[in-house]
């Protein structure tokens, strides 16, 4: 950005009056300061997902042998391993990582997008905008599956004790919900649906502010407005969402 | 009321520019993918946790970076977003800690 500095002289700070210290217009630091808050409310899920982890047992032993229990923290790869229409196989984390793939390649649109608007290109600006919609709503319905089948469940279900009336007694748990869960500890699944149902809300009103500049952009309001900065703004959002998913993706489901 | 459309001058795309872009793609991509292999070949400990979460920066750099612009913009700016991150990570090392403390069972 080119700054005037026609009238200041070389001993006047930046922040004497009449510029923008940090070079960006007032929406844009805004949405910085917003996104830094946001970054605190998703630290603050996350490592309380690290503190209540650290705080139960490990398995321990080889991975081929592992079994669902409340006595010991899951190893996500053992949880996530199916994938639509296919029924019986085991495919740990593949359709996480199509998820990742799917949000990555929309943040690279949604960059496209901001590209075109720099140029004032509104067809190109159009055309990454829907793509990016797109990208949006492909991992939304990735994330409603994986839901739907993590709260069915998956096999027989898995005997599990609990206390009732002082005695210890078994019975079958298929499926997760917030007080039970078929693949371990009832906090793991009530982290599972409390952090990436946060992250999904952001992706779900990322997708609509992304409509909304798509429907401004196409009904030339940034073209009378002579510049397209919304779309840099609304794009500052999206890739923060990209980038909670990478945080998500290694700490949920990798480690 | 008659509408003036705007004079708009529409300007070609900048070839490099866009051709960066898609190498930061791929970057991220591949950087997902050796994750990807390194969760099914390596056995979990530390060393494990700690390669993860170094690749896991290193994806966040090139994000914020440059799909966000973070690296080109002002250096008050900059710093002004990466400084407060110092909470989080003093929040993270306590509490994990802390946690290992906590008997559940």
């Amino acid at each position: 950005m080119a700054h005037s500095t026609a009238a200041v002289t070389s001993s006047k700070s930046v922040w004497d009056g009449g510029t923008s210290p940090m070079g960006v217009s007032y929406g844009k630091l805004m949405m910085w300061f917003f996104l830094m808050s946001d970054a605190f409310t998703f630290s603050g899920l996350l490592i309380t997902y690290g503190l209540v982890r650290s705080s139960n047992p490990a398995y321990i032993g080889p991975v081929k042998d592992f079994f669902f229990s409340t006595t010991h923290w899951p190893i996500p790869e053992k949880v996530y391993d199916a994938i639509p229409f296919v029924h019986g196989v085991e495919l740990p984390l593949v359709f996480v990582g199509f998820m990742t793939f799917v949000l990555i390649m929309s943040s690279v649109t949604m960059v496209l997008a901001v590209e075109a608007g720099h140029r004032m290109d509104r067809a190109a600006v159009e055309k990454w905008m829907l793509w990016t919609i797109a990208g949006g709503l492909a991992f939304l319905s990735c994330q409603a599956w994986e839901w739907t089948h993590f709260i069915i469940g998956s096999g027989a279900g898995t005997s599990m004790a609990e206390v009732v009336n002082g005695q210890w007694v078994s019975h079958m748990v298929q499926g997760a919900n917030l007080v039970e869960n078929q693949y371990g500890p009832p906090a793991f699944a009530d982290f599972f649906f409390f952090i990436t149902g946060f992250h999904g809300f952001h992706v779900f009103s990322g997708v609509a502010f992304n409509w909304l500049i798509y429907y401004n952009a196409s009904t030339g309001v940034y073209d009378r407005r002579g510049h397209y900065e919304m779309v840099e703004k609304v794009g500052l959002y999206w890739h923060f969402v990209d980038l909670v998913w990478v945080f998500v993706f290694t700490f949920f489901y990798l480690v | 009321m008659a509408h003036h459309e705007p004079q708009v001058v529409v300007l070609p795309p900048d070839k490099e520019k866009i051709k960066k872009l898609w190498r930061v793609a791929l970057i991220l991509l591949l950087v997902t993918m050796v994750e990807f292999i390194i969760a099914f070949t390596m056995p979990h400990g530390a060393a494990k946790t700690s390669i993860f979460v170094l690749l896991t920066i290193v994806k966040a750099g090139y994000i914020v970076g440059e799909f966000m612009h973070l690296r080109y913009e002002v250096k008050v700016l900059f710093w002004a977003v990466l400084v407060p991150m110092i909470f989080i990570v003093w929040m993270l090392v306590a509490f994990v800690y802390e946690g290992t403390k906590i008997v559940t069972y």
